[in-house]
């Protein structure tokens, strides 16, 4: 209801701001003559990873704009120039940012497609049994970290809960956790870094009952990233703690 | 008339204030230039180095001559304290002996010399002799400063080897007694063959070769004070270890303390030789510790969480860690005692990392980032501090990302990493900022660390 409300106001905002800018356009064509590359157009790129969630899980929206004097998302109102903010959307929703400046407006929009919740321990669609990676890839979902920091995310501890269960119904698997960084910064403080990610998720599996003989950290630092494009969207992928199969007990 | 006035006003507080800028940073480096015994323009010293002159009649003697000739000439220019007199003004005979050299011809215009460095080079039967002499052109009467024999084998690479050692003679007597660093070799990690591993090259970007290949990658090469042995990190299946290669061996040595649980990175030499500092998060937080270079001894030397990384000691004293902490957030370059107290916090913000501690334990070389953080576009570029005042300079500007700063054993200069365009090579400049060379080319190469000898 609350969130309606907020909607509406920003849209009532937006509205306003178009007629402000509305406005200020009308002069122009006087000075036609001047250069149009005085005032370049504002450029905006807005990501949410991951793109595709189940009901209650989170999603991180990432933006970047230049040459914008404001810039704000719909349902969530104005936002500084470029960040990173987590959400979590209750049905498929489709973000839209709008960038204005001198030189116009932009727009970008990101698409997350929510599925309703499904039981712990998803259940393949066909009758071809999961596979232990594919089951475990489901459930024990990695998770992303602010630039700089090893704080697990509030919406996070309820990501690795559901590891916790899924490991706790399946005692023989051991888990490695990797800690990831992205490219800034050096090499050495980015794998103590990593080393921190990794540790600050280990320590919430071990609060929700795993047994630490079961995990094992290592820090890859900015060593393995997962994208190599120097844009934010894909440094908040780079940050990370990454959850694999590190074999089975008995082994 | 009234607007043409005011515009000559500003013009001229404009050219004032110019002014004070372009006087500022050269007082501003003064303390650079003193603390690292790098003379000023002015007061460089004007050397000439005379073309060898080639003695017998071996077919490999002109190539052998042109590789010294041309490796002593960029080492004397190199060294950041002469004003080197070009090949084109030196007086038309070549000089291969004290009789037979004309000081008044150096000495006068065009060359201008206050001193030249000449000889003869032979060589016979696989042999490569050089004779060299250092004389002062203003005292026609006096000895020569230098006279020495040098002598290998008649390759190339012992050309370079004894024009080396003849220009770190050179700057030896020339340089306050500091021995040059023509002979110094520096480590690096380069990606050129697939994965990340330790690589080796002469100080001028010679004779570049792989050292060892360990684990999945190994990272951060720090050679012994001795030059015996290489410590290194190295990602393995279990994690990170510090591991160790001995030259003498020509393989690795077990280095129990380094590869107990938990990520080990970025060992550090005491210059003693006697013990290493490095990270560990073998308590579940990275730490920085201790221990003799035989592993025993072993001491934690920080508690806070967070990372905790990248030590080196003052090389001076051996009583103190300089390294990286986030314990407030974003890195910062700390000093403490080697027992762990007498923390002290030395930059004031942005994200500092790789610290590099100067031989005369006067300065700290760090990489810094004044403005890091989301959306700003700082660059990461190398700073030099006094300690004691926390006065710093900018020795990069513009040109790239700069990180993993490291001392060459003369503190005149220093090699780092400089990665543009998603290349990342290896550099090296003056302590000042000036004569920056690029010494690798495959865009693969990261984090040097000059050898102490």
């Amino acid at each position: 209801m609350i969130s309606r409300k907020t909607l509406t106001l920003s849209l009532v905002l937006i509205a306003s701001f178009a007629v402000v800018a509305g406005c200020k356009k009308k002069p122009v064509p006087q000075t036609a003559t001047a250069p149009a590359a005085t005032t370049p157009a504002p450029t905006a790129q807005l990501t949410a990873t991951p793109e595709t969630i189940t009901a209650g899980d989170q999603v991180v929206l990432s933006w970047k704009t230049m040459d914008a004097d404001s810039v704000s998302i719909d349902g969530i109102g104005s936002v500084p120039s470029s960040g990173v903010k987590t959400v979590t959307p209750t049905t498929t929703t489709t973000y839209h940012l709008t960038a204005r400046g001198d030189g116009g407006s932009t727009d970008a929009t990101a698409t997350v497609t929510v599925n309703p919740a499904q039981a712990a321990v998803a259940v393949p669609e066909n009758n071809q049994p999961m596979t232990a990676e594919q089951m475990f890839k489901a459930n024990v979902q990695d998770i992303f970290f602010d630039y700089d920091s090893y704080d697990v995310r509030t919406g996070d501890e309820a990501v690795l809960s559901k590891a916790a269960a899924f490991l706790a119904a399946h005692p023989e698997i051991k888990v490695l956790i990797g800690g990831y960084c992205d490219e800034r910064g050096s090499n050495e403080y980015n794998l103590a870094l990593g080393e921190n990610r990794a540790n600050a998720a280990k320590k919430l599996l071990v609060q929700d009952g795993v047994s630490p003989n079961r995990l094992r950290v290592v820090s890859y630092g900015k060593e393995r990233p997962f994208c190599t494009e120097s844009t934010e969207s894909c440094w908040q992928q780079n940050r990370r703690a990454g959850f694999s199969i590190d074999g089975t007990t008995g082994n | 008339m009234m607007q043409v006035f005011r515009s000559l006003r500003n013009s001229a507080l404009f050219v004032a204030s110019f002014c004070v800028l372009l006087v500022l940073p050269a007082h501003a480096q003064d303390w650079v230039h003193i603390g690292s015994n790098i003379p000023t323009d002015t007061q460089r010293i004007r050397l000439a180095a005379a073309d060898m002159k080639p003695v017998g009649n071996d077919p490999q003697t002109p190539v052998l001559k042109a590789t010294f000739d041309t490796t002593l000439f960029h080492d004397l220019s190199n060294a950041g304290i002469f004003d080197m007199v070009a090949k084109s003004m030196a007086p038309p005979v070549t000089p291969g002996s004290p009789q037979e050299i004309n000081l008044a011809q150096w000495s006068a215009a065009p060359a201008s010399a206050a001193f030249v460095a000449y000889g003869a080079l032979s060589s016979t039967g696989g042999r490569l002799v050089v004779y060299g002499w250092l004389q002062d052109d203003r005292n026609a009467g006096s000895p020569p400063i230098l006279t020495k024999q040098y002598s290998g084998d008649a390759t190339d690479d012992q050309a370079r080897t004894l024009a080396h050692q003849f220009a770190d003679d050179i700057i030896a007597a020339l340089g306050g007694g500091v021995r040059g660093i023509a002979e110094t070799k520096i480590y690096f990690v380069s990606a050129r063959g697939g994965s990340k591993q330790i690589w080796e090259m002469d100080y001028d970007g010679e004779n570049q070769h792989q050292v060892v290949r360990a684990g999945i990658l190994s990272l951060s090469p720090r050679i012994s004070p001795d030059s015996s042995r290489l410590a290194f990190a190295s990602l393995g299946r279990e994690g990170w270890s510090i591991r160790m290669y001995s030259f003498d061996l020509g393989r690795l040595v077990a280095f129990p303390p380094g590869t107990v649980g938990g990520s080990n990175l970025s060992p550090a030499w005491s210059s003693d030789g006697n013990h290493i500092a490095f990270s560990s998060s073998r308590s579940g937080d990275p730490d920085i510790w201790t221990c003799d270079t035989n592993g025993g001894n072993l001491k934690k030397l920080t508690a806070f969480r967070g990372p905790d990384v990248s030590p080196v000691w003052n090389p001076r004293t051996n009583a103190q860690i300089a390294w990286v902490s986030g314990r407030t957030g974003l890195p910062q370059i700390y000093i403490m005692d080697t027992d762990g107290g007498n923390v002290e916090r030395m930059t004031d913000g942005g994200y500092a990392i790789s610290p590099s501690w100067s031989p005369n334990g006067q300065f700290l070389a760090f990489s810094w980032n004044r403005k890091y953080g989301p959306g700003a576009p700082g660059g990461q570029d190398i700073y030099v501090m006094d300690i004691a005042s926390l006065r710093w300079l900018q020795l990069t500007h513009d040109s790239g990302s700069n990180d993993f700063p490291s001392w060459s054993p003369d503190g005149r200069h220093l090699v780092f990493e400089r990665s543009s365009n998603g290349h990342t090579s290896i550099w090296t400049m003056l302590a000042d900022g000036t004569q920056q060379q690029q010494l690798t080319q495959t865009g693969k190469d990261f984090m040097p660390n000059w050898s102490w000898k």
